[in-house]
């Protein structure tokens, strides 16, 4: 099945330097382009020759895309903004601190200085019988390899699989939803502005894609209203190896908190599902209470409710509990319970 | 443009791995065409229809002013069944043409209750029912050739009235026993592949060829029963079909509809120690005119 070679299959590279202009390309060859931001998955595919995109719209050259602005009160971050300068924005870092701190979690410094904010969270699954190219339902095929008696499924989804078990592994996107992010896209009947967790799909919807972009569409920005700004944060990312890798499981919290009592708060998972999980259930339940560890034990209990392992993940229950415990008792608090 | 998607398996086999979906287009189109070009043929070109009036007055003059045609159980399975069947197609096909939603526990249920209903008719059409009424005969074949000698304009004697379906009837039934029963039982395998309550997954039942030639079968049955079902909706709306499909639904026809397309020596309906119906003069008046 796939084997790394040097050399691309061809495909014409077209460089838009304007969104309009990037918007007339996609459009007018639909499915057959490519979208390309930092190409740090793209390339991936390219070079496994397991994508063949007849074009490839490669969006490096439009400026208008990139850099962290203020905007009606909160902030506007071009999709084409590098999880670096995310990661080293002031206006992030001081207000949106959980953003920073997701990004800075994510791969090792060279690829963040390379991969885009917008690329973060639309990166494909990384199960690698998908990313074999072997014929499975997220490909286009009939089965899920990984979800057999079998199957390596140690990374692979608790929560809400539907035949494919693969997970989203974007460490971003669980916290722009927690930030209450609205993902910007350009479509050919015009903009069009959802919330974080709703450019997020499950296999249920969509199995052959993660996020709601079609041909034509176009991620443009991501704006982060001041809703949040300066919330009690929490983000931990857990990981086979903490130099570099993608998330077993990650958890993004914003809380209000009031004389130990929260006031709201909004938290979201990754690593759990095909898409990061808003943990609706969890934030309705904790508000009132007090911030403290027997608040996010009974959180932590109520947000792996449903959840089914695979023969190699079974580990991924507890590990959300006490994720999701640590987020609303704090580090200090929480004891560890397997 | 292939009919099929193929797809190299780990083992290096070139399987397929359903239909081309441009299919699901090709069945619509097609059950369009065959509607209009049949409208068009009965609005514009159709003789009246002959038959052999073969009739005996006082036959006639027993026949019960309401002709029952499907017992309530038929009707409540033929109901049952419509609803699982509009369910599967729907929920199949209308993600395939750009309509998300979580589409596939919706899809096994409906084919749950589907199954289920189509197991109970096959009992209840065996045991209960005349089961070899649905099925076409030699009077069937017969007066096929007659009408298509007529049709041609060639000498043939009229063909005799119905028995209590039509052959036309009976060849749909046929057609759509063969397609549903192949998206029946290749769906109920495939519901190892995903979660249910019935039974644990279990991808590997069979080869990936075998299960590559499942899900191109179920395909190829899906598509087939789109343009099924159109014709079907179809003739049902039909006025003079309007009859049967009433009788769908409470249960009956007109003696005067039974008169006029059914033969009571081939769909016995009157009792032989019933008094002559009401009216049933002027009603064996009007049959003999239909002959």
């Amino acid at each position: 099945m796939a084997v790394i070679r040097d050399v691309m299959p061809a495909f014409d590279l077209l460089q838009p330097n304007s969104v309009v202009d990037a918007q007339k390309l996609l459009q007018q060859h639909g499915a057959d382009a490519w979208v390309m931001a930092g190409g740090l998955d793209s390339f991936d595919w390219l070079k496994d020759r397991i994508k063949k995109p007849k074009v490839v719209v490669d969006l490096s050259g439009i400026e208008e895309l990139r850099g962290v602005r203020e905007a009606g009160g909160g902030i506007e971050i071009g999709a084409m903004t590098t999880l670096s300068e995310v990661v080293n924005s002031p206006l992030v870092k001081q207000r949106f601190g959980l953003l920073a701190q997701g990004a800075e979690l994510a791969a090792s410094p060279q690829i963040r200085n390379q991969g885009t904010l917008g690329g973060n969270v639309s990166q494909d699954a990384r199960c690698w019988y998908y990313r074999a190219g072997w014929p499975c339902y997220r490909a286009g095929g009939n089965i899920c390899y990984a979800d057999t008696p079998e199957g390596r499924n140690r990374e692979h989804a608790i929560l809400h699989a539907d035949r494919c078990v693969a997970v989203n592994p974007s460490d971003s996107a669980p916290a722009l939803i927690a930030l209450d992010a609205k993902f910007v896209m350009q479509t050919p009947k015009g903009e069009r502005v959802v919330d974080a967790e709703d450019y997020f799909i499950g296999p249920e919807i969509d199995i052959t894609r993660l996020h709601i972009l079609k041909p034509g569409d176009l991620l443009t920005a991501i704006r982060i209203p001041s809703t949040w700004a300066g919330a009690k944060f929490y983000f931990e990312k857990v990981r086979d190896r903490n130099a570099w890798d993608f998330p077993l499981l990650n958890v993004a919290s914003a809380m209000v908190v009031s004389n130990g009592v929260i006031e709201r708060m909004r938290i979201a998972v990754n690593g759990a599902a095909a898409r990061p999980l808003r943990l609706k259930n969890v934030e309705d339940a904790v508000r009132g209470k007090p911030a403290n560890a027997a608040t996010g034990e009974m959180a932590g209990k109520l947000a792996v409710q449903g959840a089914i392992p695979l023969q190699f993940n079974a580990y991924k229950i507890p590990l959300m509990r006490n994720l999701v415990k640590r987020a609303i008792g704090g580090v200090e608090e929480a004891t560890w319970v397997s | 443009m292939g009919f099929l998607e193929w797809a190299t398996s780990p083992w290096g086999q070139h399987v397929p791995i359903h239909i081309a979906w441009f299919l699901i287009w090709v069945s619509a189109i097609a059950g369009l065409i065959f509607l209009m070009v049949h409208a068009t043929y009965i609005r514009y070109f159709a003789k009246p229809r002959v038959f052999e009036n073969n009739v005996s007055p006082l036959v006639a003059a027993r026949i019960p002013e309401r002709v029952p045609r499907h017992s309530l159980t038929a009707r409540i399975f033929h109901w049952v069944m419509a609803a699982a069947m509009f369910t599967l197609l729907f929920t199949a096909f209308l993600p395939k043409v750009g309509v998300r939603f979580d589409w596939v526990t919706y899809h096994w249920i409906a084919g749950t209750v589907l199954t289920a209903s189509i197991l109970f008719h096959i009992i209840h059409a065996s045991f209960f029912m005349d089961f070899w009424s649905i099925w076409p005969d030699r009077i069937d074949m017969r007066d096929a050739r007659r009408r298509i000698l007529r049709f041609f304009g060639k000498p043939a004697p009229p063909p005799d009235k119905f028995a209590k379906y039509p052959l036309e009837n009976k060849l749909y039934h046929g057609a759509i026993t063969v397609a549903g029963m192949s998206a029946i039982i290749t769906g109920v395998f495939m519901m190892f592949r995903v979660r249910t309550i019935f039974f644990p997954r279990n991808p590997y039942l069979f080869s990936d060829m075998t299960w590559g030639l499942m899900y191109v079968l179920h395909g190829l049955a899906g598509v087939g029963l789109i343009a099924l079902i159109m014709v079907h909706v179809y003739f049902g709306l039909r006025p003079e079909k309007r009859a049967i499909t009433k009788s769908m639904i409470y249960g009956w026809m007109s003696k005067d509809f039974y008169l006029e397309e059914h033969d009571p020596a081939r769909w016995p309906v009157a009792d032989p120690a019933a008094p002559p119906s009401k009216n049933s003069e002027a009603k064996i008046e009007g049959v003999t005119d239909v002959g």
